[in-house]
């Protein structure tokens, strides 16, 4: 089955919602929406066996041939992963938002046509194996993620967090389209499967560390890795769903894949091991730090995200290390690996699960804000339960699916210390220092989420609305997800086999050949290990200090905002908004006769300096027929009827003397034999003599004595500047024959190939049509921008801004 | 300051169909002649030019009740439909088809998909240029 096709249904499938949900209103829009991410899921699933032994399947589809582009779904253990999380997650996430949206009030038409086009642009990023369609899904995540953060687009900071998150991930897409180019430069082709066996001979080739880095800036920008992390809290004013599905548990993670698919090929430098860790680790600090600094519940949760995602991009970046190890099954240097993706899956699910829980706080108290939030335990058993749960797995506690990656996590960055490439040996103690307290903040900001959250002393004057538990469809997907993160605590080793290791295969095929040969067993208890000790330490610091949370949070607020990056961010864009303005003002004078001016010099630069450039000028007048008495007369006619323009005292004398211009053109083109430009010049003056008739009323009413000699004698130059250059022009391409007349084809061609007798047409109807096609298609965009400044005319004082 | 314009309105009656009539044979001819869809376009609306200049936009609009803007709409389609329509024979975009019948009344023809393209062309300058004209026209 070509399964490439499946990419396009959710898109094909956003065809039908507008329809579905003005037609059946009765029946919430999510119901319908719903069956495509559980086709998908279940079809998903049928390919399991295939990649759990390390197979791989390809499906195909040309789409550009002549420049080589294709959508090829390339399937193996990684990409399979990332399809079932986004398929899986995605039915969660629409069952959630069927209760979420209210099917009366929101636009729910919009909401899940952008949530489709979501789907596409992720199950491409994971399954294209061509570099160049992998951009375009993934600008195309940036643009639904844009369109999703801005889905309430009447309120201010949704608006503006949707753009932030554009601008940041689009910069830094535009930056990988750079990368790959260069790596399909480097390696002659634009496919990664085809690449990879090339590593070794890349690595020395001088493009290689831009790529890198190009790549790079993609990654931790959509993963919203330091210092690009900072779209990542404003993207929660799009509805929790969304938050859920895009901003947590996918298409932040669309950064994570593009390092782990690329790590065969990168992973051999030491820039890459070194960036990809240090940027990670750094990461999840700072993102721990400044998670306990948020009152806002979704604020919490991301930069718990901003700081889980650094962990397993950290852990990303270890596992190169095994690239450089011999004999990896005896070492812990194998781990690395295993816990990225390993943790990358339980992130997921607690990850979903803990949004899914702020968005029914939100709901059923109409408030984020945790300081006014608290004692909601007793109201809302089922949610703090999965509240717990999901906390608990991110806090590293037992019996949780995070203990166990979390574990790991310790572990690998333990391993580093004993790696001795790169000068790791002398930096490589500060990686398990700089983990440990990460560790720390995130034992306490979990703990901060639910306990204040759901402990403590209820505040019912202070909510919107009374506070109760959430319909049992809303609690669905968190509670199902809350027991996937208890079952994964319980049997690793299954996930491990069937999901993590064809995951970690495809990450590191130099060190296996295939998933068997991953000699890794999961276990809760290993011993007294220094892992061990460090965990313990986590646990007995962490709650002392969230002990004492209320003493020192305040602390947080020494932080000037003024110095930090999103000022930084608002500068920037401030500065390049009121910089373009003003510089824009410098020329764009709002006269049409400016504009002329500086397009007719261009022209006569740029063409009379690639005249002298290329040594083309030549004057040859062999060639040349007798000048007949017609044509005497109808120059004399014409220069005569240009003398009058520039020197008519009245409008309209300007306008008949225009006319007459055209007119004698025409004429020439009559005695040139040129039937059909004669046919159309005659007529376009008609026609435009008319309309400047029209439109006579319109024009300026500024007369000629206002204006200046010194600026008269610009346009003059100028004037004289494009004449001169268009005869310089036409001599030359008379006098010498460089190429062969292309007319010749024509003759040969247009009766034989394209069953026509007249060349003109032929030309605008068949050899040339794109061009036609483009050209009415401007004629049409010409008509609107007529229609928009005469019709549509904003007065002054009108409100521009729909802003409430 | 009124103007005599019998002379002109009598004249215009006759000509503008003498005109619209060359503009379809232009139109047609145009792909073993000089003319083609542009040409024809351009002719046609001189002829509605010429029409509102004898008389006045609102009388014009009402012997012409035509929505300009759509033509722009249906004849932009028709050249994009007629260039994908390739696609369906699985053949690139824009290969053009063409072949000679013996039809009625005309005896052997020419038909030719590029004339439906042609067609595109010529209902776009119609709609575009008579947009213009009429925005500008009307608007005090």
């Amino acid at each position: 089955m070509s399964f490439v096709f499946l990419i396009f249904l959710p898109l094909l499938a956003a065809l039908f919602v507008p329809l579905l949900f003005k037609k059946v209103g009765k029946i919430h829009t999510g119901w319908f929406v719903l069956i495509v991410p559980v086709v998908l899921f279940s079809y998903y699933v049928s390919l399991l066996p295939t990649t759990i032994h390390g197979g791989n399947l390809v499906s195909e589809f040309q789409w550009i041939p002549s420049l080589d582009i294709a959508f090829i779904a390339y399937i193996d253990g990684l990409s399979l992963l990332f399809t079932l999380l986004i398929t899986g997650i995605g039915a969660l996430v629409v069952l959630y938002s069927i209760f979420y949206l209210d099917k009366h009030r929101e636009q729910l038409h919009n909401f899940y046509v952008y949530l489709l086009m979501f789907m596409t642009a992720m199950l491409g990023i994971v399954q294209s194996d061509h570099l160049i369609t992998l951009y375009l899904f993934w600008e195309l995540t940036s643009i639904s993620s844009f369109l999703l953060i801005g889905y309430w687009y009447t309120r201010d900071r949704s608006r503006f967090g949707a753009l932030k998150s554009m601008m940041i991930t689009v910069f830094g897409g535009l930056m990988m389209l750079g990368g790959f180019v260069l790596l399909s430069i480097m390696g002659g082709t634009y496919s990664i499967r085809e690449l990879i066996p090339q590593a070794t001979e890349l690595v020395s080739h001088d493009f290689f560390l831009w790529a890198l880095v190009l790549v790079l800036f993609g990654a931790f920008t959509k993963s919203a890795q330091f210092p690009f992390y900072i779209w990542l809290p404003d993207a929660m004013e799009a509805p929790t769903p969304v938050s859920a599905y895009l901003h947590s548990a996918t298409m932040v993670k669309a950064g994570l894949y593009l390092v782990a698919r690329l790590t065969p090929i990168f992973a051999i430098s030491g820039t890459w091991m070194w960036l990809v860790t240090g940027v990670g680790l750094f990461t999840m600090f700072w993102g721990s730090f400044f998670a306990l600094k948020q009152k806002d519940l979704k604020g919490i949760l991301a930069f718990s995200t901003v700081s889980q995602l650094g962990l397993i991009m950290s852990l990303l970046g270890a596992s190169a290390a095994g690239y450089h190890i011999d004999n990896i099954a005896e070492t812990t240097f194998k781990y690395a690996g295993f816990a990225a993706i390993f943790h990358l899956i339980n992130h997921a699910v607690f990850k979903g699960s803990l949004f899914m829980i702020a968005g029914i706080v939100d709901h059923e108290t109409g408030t984020r804000d945790i300081r006014k939030l608290g004692g909601l335990m007793s109201l809302m058993p089922i949610s703090f339960t999965v509240a717990v749960i999901g906390a608990f797995s991110m806090a590293g506690l037992p019996p949780f699916g995070g203990f166990l990656s979390k574990e790991m996590f310790l572990t690998a960055m333990l391993s580093l210390t004993e790696f001795d490439l790169f000068s790791m040996d002398v930096w490589g103690i500060l990686f398990p220092v700089v983990a440990w307290l990460g560790s720390v903040f995130t034992f306490i900001y979990s703990f901060y989420f639910v306990f204040h959250t759901f402990a403590g002393e209820h505040k019912p004057d202070e909510l919107p609305k009374p506070a109760h538990e959430a319909p049992i469809g809303m609690l669905v997907s968190p509670v199902f997800l809350a027991l996937l993160v208890v079952v994964i605590f319980f049997i690793p080793n299954l996930i491990g086999d069937w999901l993590v290791k064809p995951a970690v295969l495809a990450m590191q095929p130099f060190l296996y050949d295939s998933p068997e040969e991953i000699k890794i067993h999961v276990e809760a208890w290993h011993g007294f290990k220094l892992e061990f000790f460090m965990t313990l330490g986590i646990f007995a610091i962490g709650f002392l200090m969230f002990w004492t949370l209320r003493k020192w949070q305040k602390s947080y607020d020494l932080f000037p905002d003024a110095i930090s990056l999103n000022a930084l961010y608002d500068n920037m864009m401030f500065l390049s908004d009121t910089g373009a303005n003003r510089f824009s003002r410098i020329y764009m004078t709002g006269f049409i006769r400016s504009y002329l001016v500086y397009m007719f010099s261009f022209v006569v630069f740029i063409v009379l300096g690639t005249l002298f450039l290329t040594d083309a000028f030549v004057i040859d007048f062999t060639n040349l027929a007798p000048i007949g008495f017609y044509e005497v007369v109808i120059l004399i006619a014409l220069v005569g009827s240009t003398f009058t323009i520039l020197f008519s005292k009245s409008r309209l004398t300007g306008i008949i003397a225009l006319g007459a211009v055209g007119y004698s053109i025409a004429l020439f083109f009559v005695i040139f034999r040129a039937p059909d430009l004669a046919l159309t010049q005659l007529v376009i003056e008609t026609i435009s003599v008319a309309l400047f008739l029209l439109a006579f009323y319109h024009l300026p009413q500024i007369s000629r004595k206002e204006e200046r000699m010194r600026f008269r004698f610009g346009n003059a130059l100028v004037a004289i500047g494009v004449g001169v250059t268009v005869t310089l022009v036409a001599l030359s391409s008379l006098s010498q024959k460089a190429m062969p007349s292309i007319s010749e084809f024509y003759k040969e061609t247009v009766y034989k190939e394209a069953g026509g007798g007249n060349i003109v047409n032929v030309i605008l109807v068949d050899y040339r049509g794109f061009d036609t096609l483009f050209e009415i298609a401007v004629l049409g965009i010409a008509g609107i921008g007529i229609i928009t400044m005469i019709k549509l005319r904003l007065t002054k004082k009108e409100d521009q801004h729909e802003n409430k | 300051m009124r103007t005599n314009d019998v002379m002109l309105q009598t004249a215009t009656k006759v000509v503008t169909f003498i005109i619209l009539m060359f503009a379809v044979h232009i139109f047609f001819a145009g792909h073993y002649t000089p003319g083609g869809g542009f040409v024809g376009g351009l002719l046609t609306t001189s002829a509605i030019v010429l029409l509102m200049l004898s008389f006045d936009i609102a009388t014009v609009k009402k012997i012409l009740p035509i929505n300009y803007v759509t033509m722009t709409a249906i004849g932009l389609l028709l050249a994009l439909a007629t260039a994908a329509g390739a696609i369906v024979f699985d053949v690139p975009f824009f290969t053009h088809a063409f072949g000679y019948f013996d039809l009625p009344l005309f005896g052997k023809t020419s038909l030719h998909s590029a004339m439906l393209f042609d067609a595109g062309v010529y209902l776009v300058v119609v709609g575009v240029t008579m947009t213009i004209i009429q925005t500008i026209g009307e608007d005090e």
